[in-house]
């Protein structure tokens, strides 16, 4: 599959942010992936954030903290950010559940430590940042007003199958 | 070395380890409900793949919006009646015979020591009483299941947690899960089995057992798990008793995934629950505990007591000890949803239904409903809710509204009053 990782990212400074905040039950009765596109993080409350705002819109990458993605299996909630364009999100940490469904849908749920996260917050005080990604070495980088960073993120070599593969399905049935 | 429960079934059921640490495992069950299957279906119709690996291996229930609330959701339901017609899958349950997943599987006798177990959903780690692995997974995870019988794992590092002591009148396993959950935080199981053991849980029944194997994701665990023992035989002797020359043998062979006594964890939590009072949660994580008696100011304008953490037999005896011959405070509104039809049935027959109705209680058919704030009871911006459920996340239940988890007793205490009570205090 030829998906494209990185661009303009949105920061939510939280941990423990679930999928019932990044996808509600009550829209849990779609049954496409399309329909979810306009609920994305309706019910997240966040100083700064705004569902309905520009920077969710426009946004590829998403920055955060611990244990995104906790809760509810729903793979609704990697479905949401499919639909919206976001492919890649980077964490100090994830529910087991969430990043699993992420990767098998053939995205990318980067885990780096927290002083890295904490890094990526701080180039964010100067404004707006764009996120590249470049997967065969595994590395980002981080450019907003300041200069540029580079960080290393670690994958497991199922982690970048399934993302090669296109997910789970297109792995599993060339194998099994 | 030796190994744990975990990692023996890990081993017995090793179908392939593609690259180092990840392991993919057969299925002896892939269970499905009517919310996360019909996309793995539709997924697997457009690839011209709707196969199933084994119909009698997979189980589905149509219980999270039964019967349909509306158009959206009948389709679900009517996606998953035809899929499992057209694949003659057996154990189909529809309105009438269905109850929520994690109670009427067990209540079949669907679930066994040593199994391999997935779900797309996140409380499948509820059959680990049984000495399974069971984990929640996507739909794509259920969508590979489905078709191929295999999962994929990492290497199941697991937590002990060796519970002793005696429980005071009043305190039960929710009590000692919220406990747990509140010791170990929301993350502090991810990507680990909790083994749940000791003198505590050797008394408790299936029922007590599954309460505390639920919540294990709540502190991020992949499965709960305990130890196969007399009482998951007797629970299972129904369904085992043709396959065994005595209960005896059963337990023998059961004992066989016992965790070896060299086993390595990675953490052991010692609990003594003694001094444990009725916990209550606050704010908006499960590992937000406190004792009921500090949460006393809190008001309540629902009690919902039910789904696949509490809506058991003994959940209902629980509560309705504490109902018997009293009515819910003025304006609090009481909903009762016994998780299946043969509690429904059993409940009747032992006047507990009664009981919750002279209370004041609504009784609702079994179903995930009001838990995850999809239909039967959903809550209004700044109204509060007393629930036998496991998830207090911030709108779980309703935008707007406040979750106390708390166990039967405990709700039906709270109900009685009109705010948080400790059952030991009316």
């Amino acid at each position: 599959m030829n998906r494209t990782f990185g661009g303009p990212a949105i920061y939510l400074d939280r941990s423990d942010i679930n999928t019932d905040e990044i996808i509600p039950a009550r829209y849990l009765t779609e049954v496409t992936k399309d329909a979810l596109k306009p609920y994305l993080l309706e019910d997240l409350t966040l100083d700064g954030f705004d569902p309905q705002g520009e920077v969710l819109q426009q946004a590829a990458v998403i920055v955060t903290r611990k244990n995104f993605g906790c809760g509810s299996s729903r793979e609704h909630a990697p479905w949401a950010l499919e639909v919206n364009g976001i492919y890649t999100v980077i964490a100090e940490g994830y529910a087991r559940i969430f990043r699993q469904n992420m990767f098998n849908c053939g995205m990318l749920a980067i885990e780096l430590p927290a002083a890295d996260i904490d890094r990526l917050f701080a180039l964010q005080q100067q404004g707006a940042v764009v996120i590249e990604v470049d997967l065969a070495n595994q590395r980002l980088t981080a450019k907003g007003a300041g200069p540029e960073q580079s960080f290393a993120f670690p994958l497991t070599p199922f982690d970048k199958a399934l993302v090669e593969a296109g997910g789970w399905v297109e792995f599993a049935d060339a194998r099994y | 070395m030796g190994q744990t429960i975990a990692e023996k079934i890990f081993a017995a059921h090793l179908r392939d380890e593609p690259f180092d640490g990840t392991y993919v495992l057969d299925l002896d069950r892939v269970l499905c409900h009517e919310i996360t299957t019909p996309v793995a279906i539709a997924d697997l119709q457009w690839r011209e793949k709707d196969r199933v690996f084994d119909r009698t291996k997979i189980k589905a229930v149509i219980d999270h919006v039964t019967p349909a609330k509306d158009s959206k959701t009948a389709i679900q339901g009517k996606m998953l009646r035809d899929w499992a017609g057209r694949h003659d899958i057996p154990d189909f349950f529809d309105v009438g015979q269905n109850g929520v997943c994690h109670v009427l599987f067990p209540e079949k006798g669907f679930i066994r020591p040593g199994y391999t177990v997935i779900m797309g959903d996140s409380h499948t780690c509820t059959h680990g009483a049984f000495g399974a692995f069971a984990a929640g997974v996507g739909t794509t995870d259920l969508e590979v299941g489905i078709l191929k019988g295999v999962c994929a794992f990492r290497k199941p590092a697991s937590i002990l947690v060796n519970i002793s002591g005696q429980l005071q009148d009043q305190v039960v396993s929710k009590d000692v899960i919220l406990h747990i959950i509140h010791q170990l935080g929301v993350n502090g199981a991810t990507d680990r089995v909790i083994e749940f053991r000791g003198p505590v849980v050797d008394a408790m029944s299936m029922d007590a057992r599954m309460t505390l194997t639920n919540m294990a994701i709540e502190a991020g665990g992949t499965s709960g798990i305990c130890l196969p023992d007399q009482v998951t035989v007797d629970y299972l002797w129904p369904f085992i008793s043709k396959e065994y020359a005595s209960k005896e043998a059963a337990l023998t062979d059961f004992s066989k995934w016992h965790s070896d006594a060299d086993a390595e964890y990675d953490r052991i939590l010692d609990i003594d629950v003694t001094d444990l009072a009725p916990q209550v949660t606050y704010d908006y994580k499960p590992d937000c505990v406190k004792s009921a008696r500090e949460m006393q100011n809190a008001t309540v304008d629902q009690i919902y007591i039910g789904t696949c953490t509490n809506g058991r037999l003994e959940d209902l005896q629980q509560a309705a000890a504490i109902l018997k011959g009293r009515t819910l405070a003025p304006g609090v509104r009481g909903i009762l949803s016994p998780a299946s039809p043969k509690i429904f049935r059993e409940a009747m027959e032992q006047g507990i239904i009664a009981t919750f109705m002279d209370a004041g209680f609504c009784v609702t058919n079994p179903t995930c409903g009001a838990c995850l704030g999809m239909s039967n009871g959903v809550l209004a911006p700044g109204e509060a809710c007393a629930a036998t459920s496991n998830r207090n996340f911030q709108g779980r239940m309703g935008k707007g509204g406040m979750v106390y988890l708390m166990s039967p007793a405990t709700a039906a205490a709270s109900g009685i009053k009109g705010v948080v009570t400790d059952p030991r205090d009316l």
